[in-house]
């Protein structure tokens, strides 16, 4: 399945324990995933199951207790000090005292671009996102979906080619968030990008994804990995498709095989 | 400016109250002196003429409102502003060594407030000595500020901005501290990806987001800076500022004088807080506020 392309992530027996007061918790156990350039990859499962965890660890915001993990073939610290790549939050995080296009700034103000050089790709990147004409505008003055967006444009204007999505969307009304679904694989096949998204959304994780990674929780583990074999341009319609709810069905299977609907 | 309209009722309805009060007492406690001179000039006065009396006198125990009111405006609006007896001149003495002393207190409460946010040792060894410093009662240690720095030769305004220093670098630490520290761990977790470095996540996220909390300590701050001037003025034997002339009313029983020193004290102190506020309000709406 990934056998051309090269492996942008790639982990292996990938094992992490928090010390906590209760006792070790065993946040992800024995994680074996090959993630190839280009593929959108959903991480679902319910809440403990250690898809967060798993997102941080690839971002080296977490470092894993055990088994190895490469980021672009390198050790996912090395990748991050290199910007290897873009990590969208599940709220916003703009920084409030930051127009939009200050905030698009930010990675480019720290990788010290030129003024020049920003302010090419904050046209270009909020271009992308359709926020052209919200430049000046502070974070307070964007609808929720809006500044949701103003952070994937923040992600994207670095240029990095992997993106890792911590539910983006999760605290976006229904109606929004198929909106900004529609806008992402828009985004996702003119930029050709590698993509990691975490959600709790059945629906979403079919819709937007080339490939369904299933977990559970206690502990955290993949439980199952499923291909999409629905073509990659996708209406929104798409999703009353017998295609589409078959494997809508097998998300839920797996996710009832891991234990996940125990509690 | 309706919030404005909103507050000016109940304000002015609570200083009405008080000054009824005022009056109140002030007839009550200059009483019995009152009926002491009437019955050695042997005079028998009647109710109203007799609290008229009690609301006139040269040093009455509690002057009333009108009394220092009055004495007020003259020392305010009549006297050259040069004139030792003019408020407007005393207030300025204290006012410069509140504000030098301001001045110095907010930049070495951010110095520490940077260090122990920085270093983890200064954390845990300046932080107790720092609440320390401001349980000792600053009257205790302003004589010994002013006789130590006379002694090697510092006099004037510098030693009464040190006390005012001592007392205003307390919130501005506590307040930064808290500052610098208040970014959420998302935002923290952000420079983190972009392999930001210490200095950039310092002055592009600790900084701006700790600037509301400076503004509200600096408020805190400046009133304390004023207290202690006013105090460095006590021990000193200093001839000038709002102090001076506290002290000066006490020897001599001027009790209006002390008043109305008081009130240009308040006013000075109504005034820096004002000015510092709106300052914040200024900075705050230009760092993309939400207006209120």
């Amino acid at each position: 399945m990934t056998g051309i392309s090269p492996a942008v992530v790639a982990a292996s027996k990938l094992g992490l324990t928090f010390q906590t007061n209760d006792g070790p918790v065993q946040a992800l156990s024995n994680v074996d995933l090959t993630i190839g350039k280009g593929e959108f990859v959903s991480f679902i499962g319910p809440s403990g199951c250690g898809k967060t965890t798993l997102l941080r660890v690839i971002a080296d915001l977490e470092k894993p207790t055990s088994g190895t993990i490469s980021v672009n073939g390198m050790t996912a610290e090395q990748a991050r000090e290199k910007r290897a790549y873009g990590y969208v939050f599940q709220a916003a995080a703009l920084f409030p005292w930051r127009t939009i296009e200050r905030n698009v700034a930010l990675p480019l103000e720290i990788m010290g671009l030129s003024r020049a050089e920003q302010a090419e790709r904050i046209k270009r990147t909020l271009d992308l996102v359709n926020l052209s004409g919200f430049e000046k505008k502070y974070p307070w003055q964007l609808s929720g979906g809006m500044q949701q967006r103003a952070s994937i444009a923040r992600a994207l204007a670095f240029d990095a080619d992997l993106l890792l999505m911590d539910e983006p969307f999760g605290a976006l009304d229904e109606i929004v968030r198929d909106h900004l679904n529609e806008q992402l694989l828009q985004l996702w096949a003119r930029t050709n990008k590698t993509i990691c998204f975490v959600t709790h959304s059945i629906p979403e994780a079919v819709y937007l994804s080339t490939r369904i990674v299933v977990m559970s929780p206690r502990p955290g583990r993949v439980s199952d990995i499923i291909e999409s074999t629905l073509p990659k341009e996708r209406p929104l319609d798409i999703r009353e498709t017998p295609e589409f709810l078959a494997i809508a069905a097998r998300v839920r299977d797996g996710l009832r095989a891991g234990h996940s609907y125990d509690d | 400016m309706d919030s404005f309209r909103d507050k000016l009722v109940p304000v002015t309805s609570i200083l009405a109250g008080v000054v009824v009060l005022w009056y109140v007492f002030a007839v009550i406690l200059n009483a019995p002196f009152q009926r002491d001179l009437d019955s050695r000039a042997n005079e028998t006065p009647g109710a109203v003429e007799f609290i008229g009396k009690t609301l006139a006198q040269p040093k009455p125990t509690l002057p009333a409102p009108h009394q220092v009111a009055v004495n007020f405006f003259e020392n305010t609006f009549l006297r050259p502003i040069t004139s030792s007896r003019s408020l407007v001149y005393n207030a300025w003495v204290t006012l410069s060594s509140t504000l030098l002393g301001f001045a110095f207190g907010t930049a070495l409460g951010i110095i520490i407030a940077v260090g122990i946010v920085h270093v983890a040792t200064l954390d845990r060894s300046l932080m107790p000595w720092i609440i320390a410093s401001q349980t000792i009662p600053i009257l205790a240690v302003a004589p010994m500020i002013i006789v130590v720095l006379a002694a090697i030769g510092v006099t004037g305004l510098i030693p009464k901005a040190m006390i005012s220093t001592y007392l205003s670098f307390f919130p501005v630490t506590v307040g930064m501290v808290k500052g610098l520290r208040s970014p959420e761990i998302m935002h923290l977790d952000l420079m983190h990806t972009y392999n930001a470095s210490p200095s950039q996540t310092f002055w592009k996220l600790r900084v701006p987001a700790s600037v509301p909390f400076l503004f509200t300590s600096m408020k805190v701050a400046v009133a304390a800076s004023l207290v202690g001037a006013i105090v460095g003025e006590l021990p000193t034997g200093a001839v000038a500022g709002i102090g001076a002339k506290l002290l000066a009313g006490a020897y001599y029983s001027q009790s209006i004088d002390i008043w109305s020193a008081l009130v240009a004290g308040s006013i000075v102190a109504a005034l820096l807080v004002m000015v510092v506020g709106v300052a914040g309000r200024i900075v705050d709406r230009a760092m993309g506020g939400r207006p209120a």
